[in-house]
């Protein structure tokens, strides 16, 4: 079944203290080329039907998403399909 | 006639208890409302208290907001209903859009929980009309997603239109923008507040007596608004 996947940022203004916080821990793992870290949330939708994308959009709008801190975006993936996973 | 004010008892709230115990102390009959509740029996006046609604999941009062109790409570609040949300009820008031801005991760990371002095800069509000101006309360501040955030303009047009109604003093808690601690809406009948007031009214269990002047305030309000 193919998924609608949906993910959410905080906008680039908020600060985001976990993901400093990611940051500030790397050099103890001997990690010293990274500049900034921001951590997200993704969400996998799985619709009855087709994909919809207009609906996820809304879905994300009204209730993933708090339009206030974040930014999100919506695509659809094949069921097959691993997401950004590159072994 | 006794005012009757609503205490909302959401899944996962913590607090629901000691804000009825505080509006009883403050002279009022508290109304226990459940999330699930399509009306609101006729009360006075809301408090949606602190605790983890939903378990915070997804984010702060982000499921609570749609719980069918709150539909209730948004249109009676566009309409004057006085409500006063505390901690985790700030949070799903600013989800609700009653509010501006949001509260998000504490910026040191760490739940804070002591008591803390606030500056009350509001007294036109519903909530705290009991206090003096530039009054300095002590009230217990217990949260670890409790940093006010809003955009600049939102932040200048709060303090331009005197919507800021209580600053952290003496140290800013969790990185709250301009060290807010609680705002009000235009007509100043919905007010959000991260410390918790219900916790300071009665000496064996609070540092001070201080909270009780929200729940006064009401009172004082709702005598002076005809029915």
């Amino acid at each position: 079944m193919p998924r609608v996947v949906v993910d959410v940022m905080l906008k680039p203004e908020i600060l985001d203290p976990q993901g400093q916080a990611v940051a500030n821990a790397l050099p103890r793992l001997g990690v010293s080329d990274v500049a900034s870290v921001r951590i997200g949330r993704r969400i996998e939708i799985e619709f009855t039907g087709e994909p919809d994308l207009d609906r996820a959009r809304e879905i994300a709008d009204k209730l993933l998403a708090n339009p206030v801190i974040e930014d999100f975006t919506v695509r659809v993936v094949e069921a097959d399909e691993t997401v950004d996973a590159h072994p | 006639m006794t005012a009757r004010v609503g205490v909302v008892t959401f899944p996962g709230s913590l607090d629901d208890g000691d804000a009825a115990r505080a509006v009883r102390i403050a002279g009022a009959e508290p109304v226990r409302l459940w999330h699930g509740d399509a009306e609101l029996n006729g009360v006075d006046a809301v408090v949606l208290p602190g605790g983890f609604s939903y378990g915070d999941y997804l984010r702060c009062g982000a499921i609570a907001r749609f719980a069918p109790v709150m539909g209730k409570i948004v249109d009676a609040a566009r309409g004057g209903l006085p409500v006063l949300g505390v901690c985790n009820g700030f949070q799903i008031l600013c989800e609700a859009h009653l509010l501006p801005g949001a509260l998000t991760r504490n910026q040191h990371l760490h739940f804070r929980n002591r008591d803390q002095v606030l500056r009350v800069e509001s007294t036109g509000t519903a909530w705290t009309n009991a206090f003096q101006a530039d009054q300095e309360i002590l009230i217990p501040v217990k949260n670890g997603e409790g940093c006010y955030v809003a955009d600049t303009a939102t932040l200048d047009e709060l303090e331009g239109e005197g919507r800021v109604v209580a600053r952290y003093v003496g140290g800013n808690p969790n990185g709250s923008q301009r060290d807010i601690a609680a705002i009000t809406n235009p007509a100043g009948n919905v007010v959000g507040i991260m410390p918790h007031p219900e916790h300071a009214v009665e000496a064996l269990t609070g540092p001070s007596l201080d909270g009780l002047g929200f729940f006064t305030s009401v009172l004082k309000h709702l005598v002076g608004t005809p029915a």
